[in-house]
């Protein structure tokens, strides 16, 4: 490649032959230029080797589960004879979970569209996203606001009895109100106020979440009464 | 005459005509040809020619995504092999399960893998979720993608929901019934919208057929389309974005 030629300065009085350029800098609008010193890498072949890694571990840890594992077949279906307890696929057991507690049209239809339609807002809902502490420079208001609905909530689930449901939701509120800042706090009460009030409600809904599914795989036998995992048998 | 090693093997064949109308670049051992591996590809120029070293981090993206995908590719591999096997009729399609198993070669495996696979990829799609939303990498420019992977999740669970009928053993035809009655209390459109998937009033035979049409055809096209935006939208929005970091004093304003 053959080398540029150096660049030349010339300096004149005449603006023909030598124009300069001026820049006009508004004082509200800087014209600043972020650079960092990260480190890029080439993508082949660094990225793609990984890619091609994770794809063959992911096969062979599948090729092993299949070799172990035999997927579930049981008599043919027979519209006449309904197992008890009849199960849906593990990943709406939750719901099915919920059914126990809720009038069908609730649990089958009002809450996973609520949950479908709380994912897509998540990232338009501005709420909180500082990840400071929750109560820092609020005044008495906002605890109390969250109190008021985080109690309406634990209330609302408790009166139908639904337990899996109030509990972790009262666990939940009470690490909420737990999180304090300041020398006097310990680490972990410091370490809650970096959690944003979107964190603490999908942290709340994952173990929600979690907690049903597992209660409605493992613990739920004939007429979806409860029963200790190691009495009968889970299909997949 | 020179001697004939594997590697000379190999270049010689590199340099013919026909490997070049191929593979245009010569081996990737200058950048430049690093640089042509990935953008004369047209499955790999989704990639950007160089990546920020720290996105190859595990704890970055716990490559999550990386295994829903990897999930989906040995689904669609499987899962075309299994057609083969598979008539979606009453009672043949519960005796094909009987035909995987104990005449077709490997056809136990082949069912296991498309099983396991399955249950993986909905799995890992959640994991997925919570690390993208816990590494706050929905928020702005990427809020759109978050959306396009939320419905990427329901298609996932749709296309597992309509696979698990196909067996038509009692745990599929049972499965799918309490699923599709708990669609039926939707207000106004609930018993509609039930006919329409079952073909009818009850999981039968039409409802195995509408079930296969979605699993086979409709649902993985939605998904290849829905996954293609997904992917190049995540190079479009500045490529994978790991933890949160914290302002950096480093970084120079000039």
């Amino acid at each position: 490649m053959s080398t540029l030629p150096p660049i030349e300065l010339v300096e004149g009085v005449d603006p023909v032959a030598t124009p300069r350029r001026i820049a006009l800098v508004r004082p509200d609008r800087r014209p600043a230029v972020r650079t960092t010193d990260e480190k890029y890498v080439m993508t082949f072949p660094n990225l793609i080797l990984r890619e091609v890694i994770l794809f063959q571990l992911v096969v062979i840890g599948l090729a092993l589960a299949a070799i172990l594992f035999d997927a579930p077949l049981e008599g043919i279906a027979n519209p006449l004879e309904t197992p008890n307890p009849a199960k849906a696929p593990w990943y709406f057991l939750g719901l099915q979970e919920l059914l126990h507690y809720f009038p069908p049209v609730v649990a089958g239809v009002l809450m996973p569209a609520l949950v479908v339609i709380a994912l897509v807002v998540i990232p338009y809902a501005r709420i909180n996203q500082t990840a400071g502490p929750l109560w820092e420079g609020a005044g008495p208001q906002r605890p109390l606001t969250l109190a008021a609905a985080g109690g309406a909530v634990v209330a609302l689930f408790a009166a139908f009895r639904c337990w899996p449901i109030a509990v972790p939701t009262a666990g939940v509120l009470l690490a909420m109100f737990a999180a304090r800042g300041g020398a006097g706090a310990g680490r972990v009460r410091r370490a809650l106020t970096k959690v944003t009030l979107p964190e603490w409600i999908m942290v709340w809904f994952a173990i929600v979440a979690t907690i049903l599914t597992v209660i409605g795989t493992f613990f739920r036998g004939p007429g979806w009464s409860f029963v200790w995992p190691w009495t009968r048998a889970v299909a997949f | 005459m020179t001697t004939l090693s594997l590697d000379s093997v190999f270049r010689r064949l590199r340099d013919t005509d026909a490997w070049r109308s191929v593979v245009r670049h010569g081996t990737a051992s200058t950048n430049r040809n690093r640089s042509l591996v990935v953008f004369e590809n047209l499955f790999l120029h989704v990639h950007p020619v160089k990546v920020r070293e720290k996105t190859l981090r595990f704890t970055h993206t716990y490559w999550l995504g990386g295994i829903a995908l990897a999930c989906a590719l040995i689904l669609v591999a499987t899962g075309v092999l299994l057609m083969f096997y598979y008539h979606p009729s009453v009672p043949q399609a519960y005796r094909d399960m009987k035909e995987l198993e104990f005449v077709v070669d490997n056809g136990l495996f082949l069912r296991n893998m498309h099983r396991w696979a399955a249950h993986l990829m909905v799995f890992a799609t959640f994991l997925h979720m919570m690390r993208v939303f816990f590494h706050r990498a929905y928020r702005p420019p990427r809020q759109f993608n978050w959306v396009v992977g939320v419905v990427l999740l329901c298609v996932t669970l749709l296309l597992s929901y309509t696979g698990y009928l196909l067996p038509w053993d009692q745990l599929a035809f049972w499965g799918v019934s309490v699923g599709t009655n708990m669609a039926k209390e939707a207000p106004l459109v609930g018993e509609k919208a039930r006919f329409l998937l079952l073909g009818g009033n009850i999981v039968s035979e039409n409802a195995l057929l509408r079930f296969y049409v979605l699993h086979c055809v409709v649902l993985p096209v939605a998904l290849l389309l829905m996954l293609s935006v997904h992917i190049w939208r995540v190079r479009k929005d500045g490529g994978v974005q790991g933890p949160p970091e914290a302002p950096r004093g480093k970084e120079e304003v000039r």
